[in-house]
């Protein structure tokens, strides 16, 4: 049997666009965008000002609170200005532009090879002034969730290898091409959390991912690689808890109300990263893919550089391109604007053509045949919050479980209506309070 | 989007500024990708599965069941056509289910109705029973049945008349006689085999339909292709059906036989009247039962056990019509009451105990 949740789908998975190209370094921008909020949680202060030099790698956003994450600077060269410019959800967001000097000068770093040996709280700290947040999407800071209340003993680890959003095949690259930093970061984050026992779940359908992962784990009894039954979506926290360590995180609860905390693979780098060189966070590999690209590719691109360049190293569009995606297509935002920065959440831009594409105004009435109740994660009725949302009863919404719902749009991928059930959640999460 | 905004697109990269107009990106909400499934498909799936218990109506009663099937079907795409041209909706005529309303009333009804008996049931089952209350997906009643119910109220002496099926093509004046239930109820089980031979023989014929009744509810064997069609698509599930019948034979076998309990033959229940066209292709119409699967269990037991009460206690020799009727007003309760379990919920139940 393998190991799931009950509920989800199976949407084509269209990985085999990208997941053959092994990563390769994008070219260098001429100039970076590097947003004061890439997180979850209070948004930096610039800690630089125009006209001065930075190397790669200084601070420029100072955090601010303990929900918060310092980010650097990820070329060498002049701050040019500092301003408001767009994100990719086309939300405006305090900046610093630098002017790349091609120079590549870093700031110290140091290789510690005896890192393991360095106390949790040094650890923590070093994570803390990478300016780690998790890379999956959500850009949750890693040291608050590395930084449990006492009273919530933390048991299991569990690194999220699922990947589940069809076309993403940066995790799947880390995994095939990096797997002894994926085991070196994992003990970090074992030895900073204090846990005996860690899981890393990866979805069946990378079966050389868990063979390669398990040999790199063979000196590691206490990290166990898991397969897991190929669904959408498995690599959401909760139902990766449910797969991969058999329980379940009840509602409006956190992870580490079941002792456990989920990092991605791309962090669990980072954080190797960090506790061994102290390298900030200041590239990622993003999958670029879709259709309507020339030639899919997993690229290691510096935060701060602009989508058009990438889909420009990248061949640029087929005709027919439509749609811009920054993530992933089930759970992304589609783009308005091109010139918006790589942040440390984005884990792939898909251009994808028109055909296939619904429209989401063209949708017809809830004919309650009950699809979206059984691809339900949660064991919601998303048909129910979808109605009562379009009526505008939206306290009733409440009564069913409107704010359980993380938003994965599994019920309309299903939906025969077509109906932006999603959507209709939305709405209605922001017209009441939790 | 045209070549020209690609090469610009391809040369913007370093300069902000010169690709300001990406106006002719499409921008929507998540999740970008679909399933193929649709409204439409599924609706024409469930008229194809109803092709084989079509043909075989055909097949038995002639010439004139395939005018009522016709008349039916033409009449609720008008009924739903000039509804919605008259309030100024958009056309859904070619989803099918207006379609699929009329091809299940048709096989509803006996062939030896007059043509209006068909326009005035797919007028009441599509413009007052779907349309009057908001069109598909907000009525409460199957629209083919309460088309059935309000023809079998207003025309009783019609909707009784049974043709004996002739399996000829040609034969235009079949004698009129009683359908197997009619016989049941009235004559009793003896007289039944006497008719059919043997019990064998009655199992038989009505498996394959040569009986009298409603045109598509006589044979019961090409009924259930179209259902093992709909089960493998997905486009139903066994709750609805297994549930209906289930209850229904307990019932059968425990009240149905004349004089004493556990005597009655569940067999002929199952196979005789409408119970499986109502089953696999009535009850379980998407909009008027539960969605909850543990409701649909509950909605089934009810339609089992209310056809039986009927057929055995009530003044009509079937019920399958009147208590999938009945049944629908429970749905919305019944969903109500079956809410999905949410994830991890009873884990905090636990907790605080």
């Amino acid at each position: 049997m393998p190991l799931t949740f009950k509920g989800g789908i199976h949407p084509p998975d269209k990985k085999e666009l990208a997941k053959d190209k092994a990563i390769r370094i994008a070219q260098a921008p001429k100039q970076v965008v590097i947003p004061l909020s890439q997180h979850i949680g209070a948004p930096c202060k610039p800690a630089v000002s125009i006209g001065q030099q930075v190397k790669k790698g200084e601070v420029v956003g100072a955090p601010q609170g303990f929900v918060s994450s310092p980010v650097h600077s990820s070329v060498s060269g002049k701050v040019i200005s500092i301003g408001d410019f767009p994100l990719a959800t086309g939300r405006m967001t305090p900046s610093v532009v630098i002017e790349n000097d091609f120079q590549e000068e870093w700031t110290t770093l140091r290789d510690n090879p005896d890192y393991l040996s360095l106390p949790a709280d040094q650890l923590k700290e070093k994570v803390k002034d990478a300016g780690i947040v998790g890379m999956g999407g959500a850009a949750f800071p890693t040291h608050v969730k590395l930084s449990p209340p006492k009273e919530k003993p933390i048991d299991v680890l569990i690194i999220n290898g699922a990947e589940c959003e069809p076309y993403l095949t940066a995790d799947y690259r880390l995994m095939i091409e990096r797997p002894q930093d994926v085991i070196e970061g994992t003990k970090v984050l074992m030895k900073i959390l204090g846990v005996a026992k860690a899981f890393i779940g990866i979805e069946n359908n990378k079966p050389d991912a868990i063979e390669i992962l398990t040999r790199a784990a063979s000196g590691s009894p206490e990290i166990k690689v898991c397969g897991l039954e190929v669904k959408y979506p498995q690599g959401a926290e909760k139902m990766l808890i449910k797969a991969a360590a058999n329980r379940e995180v009840p509602p409006r609860a956190l992870p580490m109300d079941v002792g456990v905390v989920v990092q991605n693979i791309g962090t669990t780098i980072a954080v190797y990263e960090a506790a061994r060189f102290g390298k900030p966070l200041i590239d990622r590999v993003v999958t670029v893919s879709g259709e309507s690209i020339n030639e899919p590719s997993n690229l290691m691109v510096k935060i701060g550089t602009l989508v058009s360049e990438l889909i420009t190293e990248c061949g640029g569009f087929k005709t027919g391109a439509a749609k811009v995606i920054s993530g992933g297509p089930m759970m992304g935002f589609a783009m308005y604007d091109l010139n918006v920065p790589v942040t440390k959440g984005t884990s792939g831009i898909l251009a994808l053509p028109e055909e296939g594409l619904v429209h989401v105004d063209d949708y017809g009435p809830c004919i309650r045949c009950g699809r979206c109740l059984n691809a339900c994660a949660m064991g919601l009725m998303p048909s129910m919050l979808s109605v009562l949302s379009e009526k505008g009863f939206y306290e009733e919404a409440k009564e069913y479980g409107l704010f359980d719902c993380f938003e994965c749009g599994s019920c309309t991928f299903v939906c025969p209506s077509k109906r932006p059930i999603v959507q209709f959640v939305r709405l209605a999460k922001s017209m009441v309070k939790p | 989007m045209s070549d020209q905004d690609i090469s610009q697109v391809k040369k913007g990269g370093a300069m902000a500024a010169e690709i300001k107009d990406d106006s002719k990106l499409i921008v929507s909400v998540s999740p970008h990708l679909r399933s193929e499934e649709s409204t439409s498909r599924i609706m024409w799936s469930v008229n194809a599965a109803l092709l084989p218990a079509t043909i075989m109506s055909v097949y038995f009663f002639g010439p004139s069941a395939a005018m009522v099937l016709a008349v039916s079907i033409v009449a609720a795409l008008l009924s739903e056509y000039l509804y919605e041209k008259a309030l100024n909706k958009k056309i859904t005529i070619s989803d099918g289910s207006a379609f699929l309303t009329g091809l299940l009333l048709g096989l509803n009804l006996p062939s030896s109705v007059p043509f209006y008996i068909p326009v005035v049931g797919s007028v009441v089952a599509v413009a007052l029973t779907k349309q009057l209350f908001g069109g598909l997906g907000f009525n409460v009643f199957n629209p083919a049945l309460l088309g059935r119910a309000f023809l079998l109220l207003s025309f009783p002496k019609l909707m009784t008349i049974w043709k004996a099926p002739t399996a000829a093509f040609i034969a235009m004046d079949a004698k009129t006689t009683a359908t197997p239930l009619g016989i049941l109820k009235e004559e009793g089980m003896n007289r039944l085999l006497e008719i059919f031979g043997n019990k064998l023989n009655l199992y038989v014929d009505l498996l394959f339909g040569n009986r009298a009744g409603s045109l598509g509810e006589t044979s019961a064997f090409a009924l259930l292709i179209g259902a093992a069609f709909l089960l493998y698509r997905g486009y139903i599930t066994w709750h609805i059906p297994v549930s209906f019948l289930g209850s229904a034979a307990i019932v059968a076998w425990i009240f149905g036989g004349q004089g004493a309990l556990f005597a009655g033959d569940p067999i002929l229940h199952l196979l005789s009247g409408g119970i499986i066209l109502g089953a696999f292709f009535m009850a379980t119409d998407y909009v008027t039962c539960p969605t909850v699967l543990m409701g649909q269990v509950i909605f089934g037991i009810g339609c089992g056990c209310l056809t039986m009460l009927i057929r055995i206690k009530g003044g009509y020799p079937e019920g399958v019509m009147f208590a999938i009727l009945i049944m629908n007003c429970f749905s919305p309760l019944i969903d109500r009451g079956f809410r999905s379990k949410v994830f991890g919920a009873v884990k905090v139940k636990e907790a605080k105990q």
